[in-house]
């Protein structure tokens, strides 16, 4: 692996994490403010403190402006980051740097998009003029994602009635999870039956295998690693950054088979060699993983080491994956039911890390956390950004 | 060295009018992703190289742009064959069979004939293409002569702004076509030295003469009129290509076209035609096909708007992209490393299986077959006509891409189906049509 780590070196010392949904009486600046201001305050500090700021977003504004306007920032740097789906990560694997490298002290990472404004179902593209040929210009992600159920059947022989309920386990699981969480967009249970009877999208994905489209805003205040005890006493020391862009080889390549990111299973094992993680299924504490849609966290509990190859839907369907179960996976009810703000997302997963870490989770608390993972996918099967992280309680 | 035809091609669309339209027998009718340019391609595809080209049509998909160059590009035809349309009425079809006659080349014509609801045009009208190139050579027919009539007359017409046309009461027409159909194939058979032509085919625009095809003027062994009902430019040939597609050796064929006078074209088939038929024939392309609904058909055709799935509309293709990725949007062609062999499709300048840089040779995969290696059924996709079904297909020989499934029927397609090509548009927006390749399941 090439990338040296900067496991402990930083450490999250506040977050904050608005209410995700349909925000109609929100506007991006709004959102902003509302992540921005319980960050600060819970790392008990004021905008002056911050030295600096990275944003995320796919599309909710450009430039360090759509953040430094509504904060009134003066003439501090901000710049916006975008990586797909990845893109909250991104900014805070960006700010984490920042410190890391001595640029800065305080800096915060934020993440927001508003995505219900637009009226249209999903996410939008904002592609540069092209030759119009491109698959993804009309491939739909559901239907791009949805790609993996029946290539994941059809290779490890499974009954395609098995991998719905896995499908729907995954869903069923999230949207228990989520109604436990008053910060979701979906707070309600839903029967297996409402699940597998809803209108179909793509493949055999319907509705509610697919994330919630939600407004939403995160952010993370990120200092030296020494400094973090004079803002908390329960800081979260970072472990492991890992991105991996693919080639985009996957969607060129008959060799490639629909039932696996190589993208996460290099992001994961560099993660894992940062951190010095040897063996994730039983050092891991919870993951808060890309949910996009629900064979998307099947397929994922494989290339992130949590289950062999080929296993994933029988680990899921026996429960493994439960928030009682041996590795707690979307426990604050994941992009499926907290919802899917892309610019957020990536910043919401490590609030959850942040919560339970701290014991802070209330009713979804798993017991006795040690190290959180974060994992966030932007593209989709054939070529896609992956980004891993890994969080900790204790340095060391 | 006389000069005839090498090869003939023919192309009907895969989809036809159900019973829920009113339409008594079988209305061929292009797909929403078909066009006079695409089934073009779909006729000329795989005939022998030609030396121009001109297409031949009622309803171009571009004015003040030429369509007959994306047949050209979808043809790989080098740069040095010059390519134009011949566009307005049926009779531009025989202006493009005199041009080529004179220097050799393809003649292509294709419609999609569009009538109001209900009208006999929607009814007894059809869409299609064929296509012939001329020139010297191996022929499987001879041209024994070319002769026509021209007259002024009010029968057919249609207002440019309009999608639908007119028709005068059809006797009036009828009448004076007849006459001048018998005249041209009298002069073609006196200058041949016949008394009759064993093939009679008779096309035009008029139904009267439609109707009495048959009777006008009568062949030793067959006399037909249009395979599919009046399918404008792409009629004559059409009929001439299902005549070529069972008539024996030496036997002479007269194909005779009623627009606005009259053209004729006098052929003698040789004994090459047998081994040299078009790959598809006429008939079992017109027996073959799936109904589609009326009101689907309608939307198709913008005369009824239907509710979209709340996506936004793509955008329209850009020209300089498009002129960058000519070979692979039109040619399908994409880039083969020659240090290792990895197929791109689309093309790309640094290999994704060796690394090896701009060490790339173009290479298309539009005449090879794939097979699914999955695929999906989009609901949710932007399409005139949804769902949208896609495609991974991994090629013979090496290469993959996602491609849109043609003429989809989704019970039909799985992991392991086969396909081919086609040449299709994907949308239009902004007055831009987005021609690209498709997978159809043969």
């Amino acid at each position: 692996m090439a990338s040296n780590g900067i496991k402990d070196a930083v450490a999250i010392v506040g977050m904050g994490c608005t209410r995700f949904g349909e925000r109609w009486e929100s506007s991006t600046d709004d959102l902003l403010l509302e992540a921005v201001g319980e960050a600060l305050g819970s790392a008990g500090v004021g905008r002056d403190d911050v030295d600096a700021y990275w944003l995320g977003t796919l599309g909710s504004g450009q430039s360090g402006l759509t953040l430094s306007r509504p904060l009134g920032i003066d003439h501090k740097p901000v710049t916006r980051v975008e990586n797909y789906c990845a893109t909250g990560s991104e900014s805070f694997r960006n700010a984490c740097y920042a410190v890391a490298s001595g640029a800065y002290d305080r800096v915060m990472a934020v993440g927001v998009e508003k995505l219900k404004d637009s009226g249209f179902s999903g996410l939008l593209r904002a592609d540069p003029p092209s030759d119009g040929t491109a698959a993804e210009l009309s491939l739909t992600a559901p239907a791009a994602f949805s790609l993996l159920d029946p290539a994941y059947t059809a290779k490890y022989g499974v009954d395609p009635v098995a991998m719905r309920e896995a499908m729907t386990h995954v869903a069923w699981k999230n949207h228990v999870n989520g109604a436990r969480n008053p910060k979701a967009q979906f707070r309600k249970e839903v029967s297996r039956e409402a699940i597998e009877g809803a209108p179909k999208v793509a493949g055999r994905l319907g509705i509610f295998d697919c994330s919630g489209v939600s407004d939403g805003a995160a952010a993370a205040m990120i200092v030296r690693a020494e400094d973090a005890y004079d803002y908390t006493d329960r800081p979260v020391f970072v472990k492991a950054l890992a991105l991996a862009a693919g080639p985009m080889r996957g969607g060129l390549d008959p060799a490639y088979d629909f039932t696996t990111f190589p993208e996460v299973v290099h992001s994961a094992a560099d993660a894992y060699a940062q951190a010095g993680i040897t063996d994730p299924r039983t050092e891991i504490s919870l993951a808060e993983v890309h949910d996009c849609f629900t064979p998307t966290e099947v397929v994922l509990m494989e290339d992130l080491g949590f289950t062999g190859r080929g296993q994933a839907w029988k680990d899921v369907l026996a429960g493994e994956f439960d928030a009682d179960g041996r590795l707690p996976v979307n426990v604050d009810g994941g992009l499926k039911s907290f919802g899917h703000p892309v610019g957020a997302s990536g910043l919401r997963m490590l609030y959850e890390a942040w919560l339970q870490l701290r014991g802070e989770a209330g009713s979804r608390q798993v017991g006795d956390p040690r190290l959180a993972l974060t994992h966030n996918l932007g593209g989709r099967p054939g070529g896609c950004v992956s980004f891993v992280s890994v969080v900790g309680s204790e340095p060391g | 060295m006389s000069i005839g035809i090498l090869g003939y091609g023919a192309y009907l669309p895969a989809r036809r009018l159900g019973p829920d339209s009113g339409v008594r027998g079988t209305r061929v009718v292009a797909s929403f992703d078909e066009d006079a340019t695409t089934m073009a391609v779909e006729a000329a595809r795989g005939l022998p190289a030609a030396g121009s080209v001109w297409w031949a049509s009622t309803s171009p998909p571009y004015l003040d742009k030429t369509n007959a160059a994306a047949v050209h590009a979808a043809l790989r035809l080098p740069s040095s064959v010059p390519a134009a349309d011949l566009v307005g009425s049926a009779r531009s079809t025989f202006a493009g069979l005199r041009a080529a006659l004179a220097t050799g080349g393809l003649v292509v014509a294709a419609d999609v004939r569009v009538g109001k609801p209900g009208s006999l045009d929607e009814k007894s009208g059809g869409d299609g293409a064929a296509a012939v190139v001329l020139g010297e050579g191996e022929l499987v027919a001879e041209v024994l002569g070319v002769a026509g009539e021209t007259l002024e007359l009010l029968d057919r017409w249609r207002d440019p702004r309009r999608p639908t046309g007119e028709q005068w009461e059809e006797r009036f027409g009828f009448e004076q076509y007849a006459d001048l159909v018998r005249v041209v194939a009298a002069r073609l058979l006196d200058e041949a030295g016949l008394a009759e032509a064993d093939h009679v085919v008779v096309t035009s625009a008029n139904p009267g003469i439609t109707k009495r095809a048959g009777a006008l003027v009568k062949g030793a062994l067959s006399s037909t009129g249009s395979p599919i009902g009046f399918s404008g430019a792409a009629d004559p040939l059409l009929g001439l290509a299902a005549v070529l597609d069972v008539a024996g050796p030496g036997e002479t064929i007269l194909v005779l076209s009623a627009v606005d006078g009259c053209d004729g074209l006098l052929l003698r088939t040789t004994s090459l035609l047998p081994s040299r038929r078009a790959a598809r024939p006429v008939a079992a392309q017109l027996a073959g096909g799936r109904d589609v609904p009326y009101p689907t058909y309608l939307s198709w055709r913008g005369l009824l708007e239907r509710e979209l799935p709340r996506r936004p509309e793509p955008d329209r293709p850009a020209g300089p992209p498009s002129y960058r990725a000519g070979e692979w949007k039109f040619g399908f062609a994409g880039s083969r490393c020659t240090s290792c062999g990895f197929l791109h499709l689309p093309p790309l300048r640094v290999c994704r299986a060796c690394s090896a840089t701009d060490a790339m040779e173009t290479v298309s995969v539009a005449d090879l077959t794939g097979t699914v290696a999955t695929f999906t059924v989009d609901r949710l996709a932007f399409s005139p006509s949804p769902p949208v079904v896609d495609a991974v297909v991994d090629f013979a020989g090496g290469g993959r891409t996602t491609l849109e499934v043609a003429d989809a029927d989704p019970d039909a397609i799985g992991v392991g189906t086969e396909v081919g090509l086609a040449f299709r548009r994907l949308f239009t927006a902004g007055g831009v049509h987005n021609y690209f390749w498709k997978a159809v399941v043969r």
